[in-house]
């Protein structure tokens, strides 16, 4: 088999012009950067796993102050699960609509992203407010520490993810979809994608096991 | 060099990239993520609160339904999978996985015995 493609191939180019290279070389830089995205994000959620052990470990531990099933809002909690996964999917409208360089789909793709994203962002922060004007701040016991590193670095994760959002929009409409855009919206496609898997981890163990009465 | 093509070497894929190219085939499998993960999330929401089932399943019931539902953000939304130009990205995520567990698990199981091991604190004051 081997012996034949070669044979073929030496007849259709005898005089080795394009020479069959036995090592491919370096990958595009397309995969190269998405790869070393890919690590970064690995990191990241190995960073989290921390915020989630340490959490699983304090949750019991109230110091007299309120459990989980006290001052959670599950209606609030899964209106914003519903918020991240509709802007995962919008999100990946977006990839698609880069890739094949259509900009009305795009634009359109990110801004529902951004708003959704925004949604998501004004109810964690309202829950926020709420706890610490009731006096359950993050210094109130350590399960309340645990519950506001966790869930505020997942939302500063989000605030970080919008602002790239508008950067990116705001870069294909002063530069067009160039290479190095695209990479950067594959890069931040990932990221968005990333931090949703994230809050499956949170609104499973935080909100619904730590919410158990 | 069974991956080779009329000469031309191809690469593995990047992360979040897809095989396929059409767009209705890549706006269907983001379509079917969609659908899988809301049935997952309702579902997770549904057992939370429920009397229907045995309660002390609950727990378990929740981490096999979050498990599951990171398997479908994976591979629908991110399109990591098995196939052979996808290794690098599969064992990148190995590693994290790997990482990810010993944490979380040696944390979980070395503090509970911690716990179980320790006197109360007053019991301890009396001791000193």
């Amino acid at each position: 088999m081997a012996m034949t493609t070669t044979a073929d191939h030496a007849r259709a180019d005898p005089h080795h012009i394009g020479v069959v290279i036995e090592h491919p070389g370096p990958a595009p830089k397309r995969i190269v950067t998405a790869y070393g995205f890919w690590v970064f994000l690995l990191s990241d959620i190995v960073m989290f796993s921390c915020f989630f052990a340490a959490y699983a470990v304090l949750v019991g531990q109230t110091a007299g102050g309120p459990k989980g099933a006290e001052i959670f809002d599950q209606r609030s909690v899964a209106i914003e699960t519903v918020c991240l996964l509709l802007s995962s999917f919008t999100c990946g409208m977006a990839s698609i609509a880069a890739d094949v360089r259509n900009r009305f789909w795009f634009y359109l793709g990110m801004t529902v992203t951004c708003v959704l994203g925004l949604i998501f962002l004004v109810l964690e922060f309202r829950e926020f407010a709420d706890l610490i004007a009731r006096g359950y701040g993050p210094s109130r016991s350590a399960f309340l520490t645990a519950f506001f590193s966790l869930v505020g670095c997942h939302g500063l994760h989000v605030s970080a993810g919008v602002l790239w959002l508008l950067t990116m929009m705001a870069q294909v409409f002063a530069k067009g979809f160039r290479a190095d855009v695209l990479r950067r919206m594959m890069c931040f496609a990932l990221f968005w994608h990333a931090l949703d898997i994230i809050w499956v981890g949170v609104f499973s163990v935080v909100y619904l096991l730590g919410g158990a009465p | 060099m069974s991956e080779q093509t009329h000469g031309m070497v191809k690469h593995d894929l990047a992360p979040g990239e897809e095989e396929q190219h059409s767009v209705g085939a890549r706006v269907v499998g983001y379509v079917v993520g969609l659908v899988l993960a809301l049935l997952l999330t309702a579902t997770s929401f549904f057992i939370a609160g429920t009397d229907l089932v045995w309660q002390p399943s609950i727990p378990v019931a929740l981490i096999v339904l979050a498990i599951a539902q990171m398997g479908v953000h994976l591979v629908f939304f991110l399109h990591i999978t098995t196939g052979p130009d996808n290794t690098n990205n599969v064992l990148a995520l190995a590693f994290g996985l790997l990482v990810v567990f010993l944490v979380v698990g040696g944390t979980v199981w070395i503090m509970a015995h911690l716990n179980a091991n320790m006197p109360p604190m007053d019991q301890i004051m009396r001791m000193q």
